[in-house]
């Protein structure tokens, strides 16, 4: 075309412009830390794998998942899910189900029989692992991974600790526990069961191997003194729970009582429930909202029946009956005794008052510190005899199968690095994605009113999933309700909303980048950012 | 084909033979007839493919035209007047952008006070807007014209106006020869834009021009100008050899040869002017008459060449430079340069007042007699005149003067 | 208008695009390969909701018709931003020729498509404010009684913004414009003056009148797509924040947008021939303060103190918008199901 000069001109052209030199700050893409990752005692990336569950690439997800934990199905069901408490879709509406979508993970890769990702080459070192407890297993499987030869030592004829001889079935069915450990002794871990180790020093001395990762947990019952007649069934809450296991029942009664307000007494209780009892009562010193179980399974235990009583101590066991006192709470919420008695009728009574550590092992090797019945470890998991480290119940810490787990993973990253003479740097922890980063006004498309339907219709479906599992649209639903906090969704936003065309979109799974050239950084971008994934930083020059 | 014709029609008819695609007007006398003409052909289907728009304003009739030219359409319009001063803005944007619209000017005064008559007053006012501008002494010169005006439009890309005087000949029932399609379509190529709102090829048109280009921006617009010089005796001449008839070029010449005294004008009144001359010629006198037929851009080289053996020169038009004087007199004046021929100007015809021919006989003799001044306002009343500017100076806050005219003469005029 | 299942989840179609979601239910600015028919190196402020919203609409028109789109611009800050010598930003056959005069030469290229039969090549005449509803408003009217087949745009940033903010005929109340300055007894814009062009375009009962703002997006690009499914004229009146005009922050342009539909003052629907068809729904209702408190052109009804009188005033405005346009929805409250297709409650759009 024979274009008229200046005043017809050929498209495009302006691309000569470079508008990025208005500039003074400039918008950089970040990852945040979601609460959920941030929070969760096993150091999933939960986050990480929703993403891959909300595009139904569930093996990815499953793949990411295991990158951390090597037992989804047991922690889909057993896990207290702190990270849902912490989930800023919480303030939204009501936090992601992230425990159904990694239960339903976990099941669905038991069901396909999926193999975790390829081993490291091997070392040719040397583990010992002692116990195979959630802590034992998950540190044994992760050194598999970095190609460590692993030998556990467990004291009882069968693997899991306290996830086979705590947790009752009807939480935790065996056939799943013991797939998912399977699984991981699959991996060519070598288990030697009814292989207790009484001193530790003599396998420290024997050299056989190259680290230690202790993790025997706490499995003495708490006993308490309490005046008691010689006929009177008294045994601890998990001596009673660990006898489910064996070949014989434990004979408890019609009348049984359970004495403490923890998780184990809700357990001891419905378990009791379920051996016939019928008449299982459990007695608490204080008032329900102080009990440390968690809320749920004390509303489950007395959806099935369990009595309770509270501000209540045992004053006397006599036979088939009981004495308890009534408590009141003074100022600063602890009881006080009120010198009001009662009697309580009981066949057994069951003791659910925590547990201890039996440290005899570590006896005689002085170098490991022991303080309040627990062993003492470092941040690196290693207690103070070197190439000895320590996980789960036995160390200072919340007594859970995830966090157990977690130090499992913690410690073996610290032995391989301990193992190749390396010293493990933590990479920083990405800053925070906490709610006022989040742009929710994306989330939905419902009007506000519409909004609070959302957990009646939850409740409805995916709710009951304490005895049920989600089915896959559940699973779908419930893993898109992600908000990807602080991490890039794919949502193209940014891409979309720059005035200046100053967004390179790269991709499918590529995600964004900035054309400095031209960004003009008026900061849209950052501001519609639905997951908060993007900052802007001050312009050097 | 010869025939009896109003002019308005013949134009249309003209204008029609040019196969336009796109017509868009607004009413306004004396164009009117034309654009009636046309929609009929347009709706009975005589003219197709063309799209007529009826729109709501001049404004928006030449910015019909701009976006059906810039999409590659001939476009078309017409107005006069009040109609013209509506849409200046985008006459002046037509010609900016290169644009090759033509647009019949059926030449009229422009108010207040309102007027409907002919004169000049409204194509001078857009002189300077960089269109062509052609004006015709007769209804056939106007059909002429407007056949040459597509073609030279289209060439050069610029928008070109005819000019004829609005009722002398717009409605005027005259002899005139309307040419074959067949004649027109061998003359006029198909429209080809220079440049054109494409999506298979998208360019953007009217870009915002800064002083770093501004300047060659204008200085290619008026270059345009200087080469439609060139061109449009040659399209006269090819016209001729296609419908046997010469029409339209620079300037036309009348008893030039050896002339001392020579009338210049634009327009139909050329024909009166050239009767007085016959008479004066007979009585003895060296004059002749010197027709502009393009007065932009302006012949300086073909002016100054016709006018060289005058001694003097009376340049008759119908407006002027209020407060200064004759516009086509200045030209004229550019043209002649420093040269000894002596300038007369005299203003005639405003708002439609009659030049007799007698009038121009009894003013030429007093040219030829160099016993005029320099500026001539022919057939003033000076009785109105020299009341009003006594009562001007004496009186504190006087009425409009123009009303005060109207109704001291005792009559008013009828507005459209 | 169109209803679709409200989601509650990260699909939530107020996203650009979202990889979960189909590639039909993205907008045309997710996609790759998008025409960018208004691409870089323009030069416009940082921040600009009318460079936002002409590459939003104008892509959509080109996704509409195949790429098949001849644009008129009036002059006003999208022109200028654009086009200044020698470069320009449109990748579409583009032109400018006066302030008041687009909507016609819009017609005029129609005229032209329709003689030469390239009826496939669409017309979209825009405009700023001040070019749509004052010195532009004849030639708008003219092509709507017409019924030229042109899609007029109008890109309301509600004042004169490229000659430095002066009153416009869409300047809404009490905002301080450089010609309604915040002084004496009644600062900033009057009350009781201005027009409502999506009305007005209504009452010329041409095919399609709606309204769109650079926050919902899909919405936008519907109601362009909408647009190009009929023939005649059309009008779509986009808002588009202007930072250096309302004196907001260049990163608040998206969500002042939402504010002013969330808020009432800004009534999103759509119309046609003449009759309102639907209205898109305030999700969660802010009071106009929200909107307002952001924007230095308001700063008057906060500083000193709070102008509770005008504040209410334009309140009063946001409410009539919501009563004429049925802005709230009150239906969607009685859904709810319990399977995946069931959680996604209807929901007008
Ligand atoms: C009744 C009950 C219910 C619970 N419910 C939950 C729950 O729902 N969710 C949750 O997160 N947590 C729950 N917990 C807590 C959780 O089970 C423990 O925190 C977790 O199992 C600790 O893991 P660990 O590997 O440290 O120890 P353990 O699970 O106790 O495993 C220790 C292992 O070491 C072995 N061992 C011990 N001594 C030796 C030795 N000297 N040599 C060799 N092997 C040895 C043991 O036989 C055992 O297999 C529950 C606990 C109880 C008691
Ligand atoms: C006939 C005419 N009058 C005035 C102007 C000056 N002018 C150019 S752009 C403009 C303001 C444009 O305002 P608007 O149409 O709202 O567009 P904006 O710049 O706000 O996007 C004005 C007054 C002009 N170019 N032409
Ligand atoms: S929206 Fe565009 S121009 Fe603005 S900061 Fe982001 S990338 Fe830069
Ligand atoms: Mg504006």
């Amino acid at each position: 075309m024979d274009k008229p000069y200046a005043i017809t001109l050929e498209v495009g052209t302006s691309r000569s412009n470079k508008t990025g030199s208005w500039r003074v700050e400039r918008p950089v893409y970040l990852d945040r830390l979601p609460p959920c990752n941030q929070e969760c005692p096993a150091g999933e990336n939960i986050q990480g794998w929703l993403y891959h569950a909300e595009e139904g690439n569930y093996q990815e997800a499953w793949q990411v998942l295991m990158a951390d934990n090597p037992m989804p199905a047991v922690m889909g069901r057993v896990c207290y899910h702190t990270c849902e408490t912490v989930c800023n879709r919480a303030q939204l509406d009501v936090a992601v189900g992230i425990n159904s979508v990694e239960r339903f993970l976990g099941d669905i890769a038991l069901e396909k029989g999926w193999k975790p990702r390829q081993l490291a080459k091997e070392t040719n070192k040397n583990v010992l692992v002692i116990g195979a407890g959630p802590s034992g297993l998950s540190a044994a499987y992760h050194l598999r991974l970095a190609g460590h030869k692993v030998t556990i030592y467990e004291a009882g004829p069968m693997p899991g600790g306290m996830m086979r001889f705590g947790i009752p079935s009807y939480r935790l069915p065996r056939n799943i526990l013991e797939a998912e450990v399977d699984r991981i002794i699959g991996m060519g871990v070598e288990i030697r069961y009814n292989k207790k180790v009484d001193d530790l020093s003599t396998v420290v001395n024997s050299k056989e191997f190259d680290a230690v990762f202790l993790a025997i947990g706490a499995e003495v019952g708490r006993r308490a003194y309490i005046p008691a007649g010689d006929s009177t069934h008294i045994l601890d809450a998990v001596t009673f729970l660990r006898s489910m296991e064996g070949e014989e029942l434990p004979k408890i009664g019609r009348k049984v009582v359970i004495y403490g307000g923890g998780n184990t007494a809700m357990d001891a209780a419905r378990t009791a429930k379920r051996l016939g009892a019928t008449d299982a009562v459990v007695v608490y010193r204080r008032t329900r909202d102080k009990m440390p179980a968690h809320d749920f399974e004390v509303e489950e235990a007395l959806e099935e029946g369990i009595q309770m009583r509270w501000l209540s101590t045992i004053k006397h066991a006599g036979p088939g009956k009981l004495v308890i006192e009534k408590m009141e709470l003074d100022d600063t919420g602890f009881p006080q005794p009120t010198g009001e008695f009662e009697e309580l009728e009981s066949d057994s009574l069951i003791l659910a008052l925590g547990q201890e550590v039996d440290l005899s092992l570590v006896e005689n090797l002085p170098s490991i510190e022991v303080q309040d019945g627990v062993v003492q470890v470092g941040p690196n998991m290693m207690t103070g005899q070197s190439g000895v480290f320590a996980g789960g119940d036995m160390v200072p810490s919340e007594r859970t199968v995830t966090r157990a787990i977690g130090h499992g993973k913690r410690a073996a990253r610290y032995i391989d690095a301990f193992l190749r003479g390396d010293e493990l740097v933590e990479p920083a922890k990405h800053e925070v994605a906490s709610y006022d980063k989040i742009h929710t006004w994306y989330y939905t498309d419902a009007p506000q009113t519409v909004r609070p339907k959302l957990d009646i219709v939850r409740r409805q479906s995916s709710f009951d999933e304490v005895v049920l599992g989600l089915d896959e649209d559940n699973a779908l639903f419930e893993a898109r309700r992600c908000l990807s906090c602080g991490n890039c969704f794919e949502c193209d936003n940014c891409y979309g909303v720059c005035p200046d065309n100053a967004v390179i979109k790269l991709g499918p799974g590529q995600r964004y980048q900035f054309d400095y050239d031209y960004c003009k950084g008026c900061g849209i971008c950052v501001e519609e950012c639905p997951c908060g994934a993007i900052k802007m930083e001050p312009e050097t020059i | 084909m010869l025939q009896q014709i109003e002019g308005s029609l013949a134009v249309a008819k003209a204008a029609a033979l040019c196969r336009p695609e796109v017509i868009c007007a607004y009413p306004i006398s004396p164009q009117t007839h034309i654009v009636e003409n046309l929609s009929v052909m347009v709706k009975s289907g005589e003219l197709s493919p063309c799209e007529f728009v009826n729109v709501e304003s001049e404004f928006a009739a030449m910015s019909v035209a701009i976006g059906a030219s810039a999409a590659g359409a001939r476009s078309y319009t017409a107005t006069a007047s009040q109609g013209l001063l509506f849409m200046i803005e985008a006459v002046y944007n037509a010609a900016g952008l290169g644009l090759p619209i033509v647009m019949t000017l059926a030449n009229r005064a422009i108010g207040a006070p309102i007027n409907i008559w002919n004169d000049h007053t409204d194509s001078m006012a857009v002189r300077d807007s960089g269109w062509i501008q052609l004006y015709a002494e007769t209804n056939q010169d106007a059909v002429d014209l407007h056949i040459q005006a597509f073609r030279l439009a289209e060439e050069i890309s610029l928008p070109v106006m005819v000019n004829m005087d609005g009722f002398i000949l717009t409605h005027a029932v005259e002899r005139v020869d309307i040419p074959e399609q067949e004649q027109v379509d061998r003359f006029l190529p198909h429209f080809e834009p220079k440049q054109i709102l494409d999506p298979n090829d998208p360019v953007s048109i009217g870009s915002m021009v800064g002083p770093e280009a501004f300047s060659e921006v204008r200085y290619l617009a008026h270059a345009k100008q200087l080469l439609a010089l060139e061109r449009i005796p040659e399209i006269a001449n090819e016209f001729d050899s296609i419908f046997s008839r010469y029409a339209g070029g620079l300037v036309s010449k009348y008893h030039l040869d050896g002339a001392e005294t020579i009338i210049v004008a634009m327009g139909s009144i050329l024909g009166t002017i050239k009767d007085a001359v016959d008479e004066l010629r007979d009585a003895g006198l060296s004059i002749g008459v010197l027709g502009i037929t393009t007065f932009r851009p302006f012949p300086l080289d073909a002016v100054r060449e016709a006018l060289s053996t005058a001694k003097r020169v009376v340049v008759l038009e119908k407006a002027f430079s209020v407060g200064l004087g004759g516009i086509l007199s200045a030209n004229i004046t550019t043209a002649l340069g420093n040269s000894a021929i002596k300038r007369y100007s005299v203003v005639a015809g405003l708002g439609g007042r009659s030049i007799l021919r007698s009038s121009l006989v009894d003013f030429f003799k007093l040219a030829d007699a160099d016993e005029i001044g320099e500026l001539t306002f022919l057939d003033l009343n000076h009785d109105v005149i020299d009341r009003e500017i006594s009562r001007m100076q004496t009186s504190v806050r006087p009425r409009p003067a123009a009303e005060r005219i109207v109704h001291d003469l005792g009559h008013s005029t009828k507005a459209n | 208008m169109g209803y679709q299942p409200v989601k509650f989840y990260q699909t939530g179609s107020f996203v650009v695009g979202n990889r979960l979601l189909e590639a039909q239910d993205r907008t045309v600015q997710a996609d790759m390969k998008r025409t960018n028919s208004l691409t870089l190196g323009h030069r416009a402020c940082q921040g600009c909701g009318e460079a936002l919203g002409a590459r939003y609409a104008i892509d959509a028109a080109m996704r509409a018709t195949d790429g098949k789109v001849i644009a008129a611009n009036a002059t006003g800050c999208l022109e200028v931003f654009t086009t200044p010598f020698p470069e320009t930003s449109w990748q579409i056959p583009w032109i400018h020729s006066l302030f008041g005069n687009v909507a016609a030469v819009g017609t005029g290229i129609a005229a032209a498509m329709k003689v030469k039969g390239r009826t496939d090549i669409r017309v979209v005449a825009q405009a700023g404010d001040g070019g749509t509803v004052d010195i532009g408003f004849g030639v708008l009217s003219g092509m709507f009684e017409r019924n030229d087949d042109v899609l007029f745009i109008c890109y309301d940033n509600e004042a004169y913004m490229n000659t430095g903010v002066q009153r416009s005929g869409a300047t809404p109340p009490a905002a301080k414009t450089s010609t309604t300055e915040a002084v004496g007894a009644h600062p900033g814009a009057d009350f009781g003056k201005g027009k409502n062009l999506p009305l007005i375009a209504m009452a010329h009962e041409i095919p399609y009148v709606a309204t769109a703002t650079v926050a919902e997006l899909h919405d936008l690009e519907y109601k362009v797509e909408k647009a190009m499914s009929f023939r005649g004229a059309r009008y779509l009146h986009v808002l588009v924040p202007c930072p250096l005009g309302w004196g907001s922050a260049p990163s608040d342009t998206i969500r002042l947008s939402r504010l002013a539909k969330e808020s009432g003052l800004f009534p999103v629907f759509e119309a046609e021939y003449g009759e309102v068809t639907g209205s898109s729904k305030i999700r969660s209702q802010v009071p106009v303060e929200e909107y307002l408190r952001p924007q230095r052109r308001y700063q008057h009804l906060f500083r000193p103190s709070a102008n509770t009188e005008v504040i209410a005033q334009l309140q009063a405005i946001a409410d009539k918008n919501i009563r004429r346009f049925d802005l709230l929805d009150t239906q969607s409250q009685s859904t709810s199901g319990n399977s995946l297709a069931d959680q996604e409650a209807l929901q007008t759009r």
